[in-house]
């Protein structure tokens, strides 16, 4: 059984991370997931936890996922929006975790929309 | 919902929205009793009486994307379909407290589900919060509070990817415990 105290090992571990994750604010990519009623009825969490997933396991420390509401478009969910440093905004409508994967790889870490996946792309 | 930790997650936003910083959300099993009970308290802003009476009402909301909200109705509409009950207590000031009960062995019941994810995605929500996550069975019970996780880690953040990881498996590792396996 796991105890409280293995937590002390976690702190230990991650006091140098924490460091590096403040000092490179700028370049932070964000990951906004919509976890409003809607967006749970459709499979918004386990989203959530594959974009947490995959953030963990390939170490990127520059990016921060975060969570909101209904962002209105409910015929769409699960909607995750990502924003750049560049200040560029990507819409991904009908998420699921296999495509969490895609744009992780395509997107956050490449630089490159995954296009298929875009609002652009249903609504045509 | 498929999942009744699904509309916990919900309605436990509704705490957070009203700024609590206290949130208490306690799961009871009991294949003795044939009951399963949620229970959803905070100290958040609360809701006046009016606002109270209509807050079952599927086209009422404090969203302002579209005019329809329809966590609580959900919620209500779930129990009541099993033969359970719904009930909703607030005070402006003092907070809130929602409750739903289910026939256990009703065919309509949700399964409970991932509440390891539920919880998770809360304090990953808002880490600043203090939740205090109670789970009973007929087996046994397992408490989580955010406050004795704080006590551990210092100023490392409950939402570190990390340490959120290792309280979904905590989580799990003790509910397994208490549900003797079943579910």
């Amino acid at each position: 059984m796991k105890s409280l105290a293995e937590l002390q090992a976690i702190k230990a571990k991650m006091q140098n991370k924490v460091m590096l994750r403040s000092n490179d604010g700028e370049e932070t990519i964000r990951v906004v997931v919509g976890m409003a009623t809607c967006g749970i009825a459709a499979g918004a969490r386990p989203v959530l936890n594959a974009f947490l997933k995959e953030v963990e396991d390939r170490h990127l420390n520059n990016v921060m996922c975060t969570q909101t509401g209904c962002i209105g478009i409910c015929r769409y969910e699960p909607v995750v929006e990502v924003y750049m440093p560049d200040g560029s905004k990507t819409t991904y409508v009908k998420m699921d975790e296999d495509k969490v994967a895609k744009v992780v790889h395509e997107h956050i870490v490449n630089n490159k929309v995954v296009q298929e996946y875009t609002i652009g792309a249903f609504e045509k | 919902m498929k999942e009744l930790s699904l509309n916990i997650l919900d309605i436990t936003y509704n705490s957070i929205k009203a700024e609590a910083s206290l949130i208490q959300i306690t799961v009871t099993e009991s294949m003795k009793k044939n009951l399963v009970e949620i229970r959803i308290q905070d100290n958040g802003c609360g809701m006046d009486e009016a606002f109270l009476s209509r807050v079952t009402d599927p086209f009422v909301t404090t969203r302002t994307t579209r005019k329809v909200g329809l966590g609580i109705p959900l919620l209500k509409q779930s129990a009541e379909d099993t033969g359970g009950r719904f009930e909703i207590r607030s005070k402006v000031g003092e907070g809130t407290v929602t409750y739903a009960s289910f026939r256990l062995d009703h065919l309509d019941r949700a399964p409970i589900g991932d509440m390891s994810s539920t919880i998770t995605s809360l304090i990953q929500a808002n880490d600043r919060i203090r939740f205090i996550y109670r789970h009973e069975t007929d087996h046994g019970s397992f408490v989580l509070d955010t406050d004795e996780l704080h006590e551990q880690l210092g100023d490392i953040p409950l939402s570190a990817p990390e340490v959120l990881g290792w309280i979904g498996e905590y989580i799990v590792e003790n509910l397994e415990e208490i549900q003797g396996g079943k579910v």
